[in-house]
């Protein structure tokens, strides 16, 4: 066991603190052009798609130095590297993968400079967990696909202009995995109607997308006709070592305990009850396991080894934190846990109420906690599927 | 960055796995428990003969000079098998020895130990079983003598060899004691974990000089009851890996409404949920054994992190373990109660969950 950094990662640490200190001012000095300007700059020095192929435009950057580059933006509450989320998780390295030379150069510049917003278009009203049931179908058409069907929950979906989605476009296979194709879409064309959902903290990020005869030219498609399924399980299983959000989740335990700090439970201060101290150590303790798998996880990399779906556990302990701990927070504050963001007398400006009410968007997006578990129990311990 | 074992590591693992596959297969085990000493004289000797109870004492004292990070491999696989004998209890007398104690003391002791000739125990708490240092009563006399009994003590009725730890005045100090010296004498009290022994220390008049005092004050303590709870979690691990072995093995043999019953996600689900804390205080202990000697300042937080979570999550998998067998699991015959029995001991060994989040929490700055 060694916890040591080489010269050349301890180096790339402090370029990136340096360069942090140099262009994230602290929160109140960060004027309206801000976000511009720090985009500009992170695009400059290649850390956006830090981790794809520099002739693609991204920052060649191997894994340990993405996880200091994760850590010590993480660490410093730094914005984004881009605003194109979707395009920098799951779309871009899709295209990186399966794409035409045409597509990357048309599509993977835009996502690096933050250009578009884009969605990508998996659930429909009876398909979640089940995914490779889905309906949406798309017909040939010369040299068009044909659209016709629906999407649902799909996040961004009200701000985005591009939609990455699956569709069927063959029905006869016996295995409903096959004749599933992946389309890019401008989600402008004629015949797309995005109606967005508001959810239950009273913001709408998602949409149901309905498509009557929307017409996609064929050089859309990405990957193979039918083998849609290999593109979208590819890009969810661009799996991270989730040391970036072990950091985000620090961060969030010291803001609890700062709240705590505050706080009174029982009539008296609520750091000196025995039932929240321990909370408290549970959540780190559960923090801190993250960040050690995590660092096993990533040794596995380094050493070449595959990861399998071991990476499911941060993931459920994730997920159990993120409702565990905002749970905590309102709890504690009592009837002022209640109040949601906007109202000026709001603790901590409504932040802890609202977070108490988004977790689902981490914990039910990319796989259920439920789906989790199916996912250990089957690929890991060799369990029966169900 | 390397958090993983190395080859050698491996290769411990390996050796350690087969000679306990080969001689201490569970019909063993239940065999050396039944007996009054609780260990096998022969699987001892082996056990030093193979250098495991030398792991971490220096080359110069007779031992191997490893670390702890290699010293919890074996102890993972001591606990898989859930071999009885007093390893937890002579190692971390050892390792104390090794930190504490003077020229004259290791060369006495040290070979000893590493040869299987002295099998030593660590006799630190007093009244109750909590590892906090005011939790040590025992007084010196003014005649420099030590009367009173030190009870729960971990293998005491094989031990030939005391850490005792008492106070001198406003000091915590630590003292070898033989067990042949004048005034010591000790019982054994029976436990529902029969692999494990325990008993009281009793003490009348012993003479304590500086011959047989360690370099020993409220930090060293600590650290000592800290490498304890690496022990004991590290062991913990291992057995946990076994039920979950078995009852994974079971789900998927068991037939009930036509299927096997992994297949059921009641079952499955909690299979994985024990996968998942396994792996989190696996990694979680690896990091405190490393700090021992690697990072000693992070020992306290890092240690009280595995062994708390360790604790509930391991006696919630016996309890599971045995309830997923349904009744075969209940019966005395089958082997995974033994486990269960098991997590019923290691849970207050060296403080609860109750106890190390408490601290956690105080060193968190709350």
């Amino acid at each position: 066991m060694d916890f040591e950094y080489t010269q050349e990662e301890q180096a790339f640490r402090q370029e990136v603190r340096d360069f942090l200190d140099k262009n994230l001012p602290p929160w109140e000095q960060r004027g309206p052009g801000f976000m511009a300007e720090w985009l500009k700059k992170v695009r400059g020095k290649c850390w956006v798609g830090f981790s794809w192929p520099k002739e693609v435009g991204g920052g060649g950057g191997n894994i340990m130095e993405q996880v200091i580059l994760k850590e010590e933006m993480a660490r410093r509450r730094a914005p984004a590297l881009g605003t194109c989320f979707m395009g920098l998780a799951w779309v871009g390295p899709g295209i990186i993968k399966y794409g035409t030379e045409e597509q990357k150069q048309r599509f993977i510049p835009e996502i690096l400079d933050s250009k578009y917003q884009w969605c990508t278009g998996y659930s429909e009203p009876n398909v979640g967990s089940d995914l490779a049931s889905l309906q949406c179908k798309a017909v040939r058409d010369g040299d068009s696909y044909v659209i016709n069907g629906t999407k649902i929950w799909t996040s961004l979906a009200p701000f985005a202009d591009w939609i990455s989605m699956l569709v069927r476009t063959d029905n006869s296979s016996e295995s409903k995995h096959e004749g599933i194709t992946s389309l890019l879409v401008k989600l402008d064309s004629p015949g797309i109607d995005i109606q967005p959902i508001e959810n239950m903290a009273g913001a709408s990020i998602f949409a149901q997308i309905f498509f009557d005869n929307v017409r996609v030219p064929v050089e859309n498609r990405l990957g193979e006709e039918g083998k849609g399924w290999e593109v979208t399980i590819s890009s969810l299983a661009n799996e991270r070592s989730s040391i970036g959000e072990v950091t985000a989740m620090y961060e969030k335990l010291e803001n609890l305990k700062e709240l705590i700090k505050k706080a009174r439970k029982n009539g008296k201060p609520a750091r000196k009850d025995v039932g929240v101290r321990r909370r408290i150590a549970e959540f780190e303790s559960r923090i801190e396991a993250m960040r050690l798998n995590g660092l096993r996880y990533l040794t596995k990399q380094i050493k070449g080894e595959p990861l399998s779906s071991e990476t499911s556990v941060n993931k459920l302990h994730r997920a159990l934190l993120e409702i565990d701990m905002t749970d905590f927070a309102v709890d504690i504050l009592g009837q002022a846990g209640l109040q949601l963001s906007g109202q000026e007398e709001a603790v901590d400006h409504g932040r802890w109420a609202t977070a108490a009410l988004s977790w689902p968007d981490v914990v039910i997006g990319g796989g259920t906690p439920n789906i989790q578990k199916n996912i250990v129990a089957e690929r890991i311990l060799g369990l029966p599927k169900d | 960055m390397n958090f993983g074992f190395t080859q050698e590591q491996d290769l411990l693992r390996d050796q350690v796995r087969r000679f306990l596959d080969d001689n201490c297969a569970m019909p063993e085990v239940r065999k050396i428990m039944k007996q009054p000493s609780g260990v096998s004289a022969d699987l001892w000797q082996q056990m030093a003969d193979l250098g495991l109870l030398g792991l971490i004492i220096p080359a110069e004292f007779g031992g191997v000079g490893l670390f702890w990070e290699d010293l919890i491999v074996v102890l993972e696989e001591t606990g898989r098998s859930l071999f009885p004998s007093p390893f937890i209890s002579t190692t971390l007398a050892a390792s104390t020895l090794v930190e504490l104690g003077n020229a004259a003391q290791k060369k006495k002791w040290l070979p000893e130990i590493a040869s299987g000739n002295t099998i030593a125990a660590c006799a630190i708490l007093d009244e109750h079983d909590c590892p906090q240092l005011d939790n040590i009563t025992l007084a010196i006399s003014s005649e420099r003598t030590l009367t009173g009994d030190k009870s729960f003590v971990p293998d005491a009725g094989i031990a030939d060899l005391f850490l005792v730890a008492f106070r001198d005045g406003d000091e915590l100090a630590l003292a070898l004691i033989a067990r042949d010296e004048p005034g010591v004498d000790t019982s054994t009290t029976a436990t529902m974990d029969e692999s494990k022994r325990t008993g009281t220390l009793k003490l009348d008049n012993v003479s304590i000089d500086a011959s047989n005092l360690l370099q020993c004050d409220g930090k060293a303590m600590t650290r000592l009851l800290d490498k304890g709870s690496v022990a004991v979690t590290a062991e913990m691990i291992g057995a946990a890996e076994t039920v979950l072995e078995m009852t994974t093995q079971y789900a998927k043999d068991r037939i009930q409404f036509g299927h096997p019953i992994g297949k059921y996600q009641g079952v499955k689900h909690r299979l994985a949920e024990i996968y998942l804390d396994i792996e989190s205080f696996k990694s979680l202990l690896y990091y405190a054994a490393w700090t021992i000697d690697q990072s000693p300042d992070e020992l306290s937080r890092s240690a009280s992190i595995a062994k708390a979570y360790a604790s509930d999550a391991f006696v919630a998998i016996g309890i599971e373990g045995v309830q997923l067998h349904g009744a075969i699991g209940f019966t005395a015959e089958y082997d995974v109660q033994l486990f269960l029995k098991r997590s019923k001991w290691a849970r207050p060994m060296f403080g609860d969950s109750d106890y190390h989040y408490e601290r956690i929490a105080a060193l968190g700055g709350l």
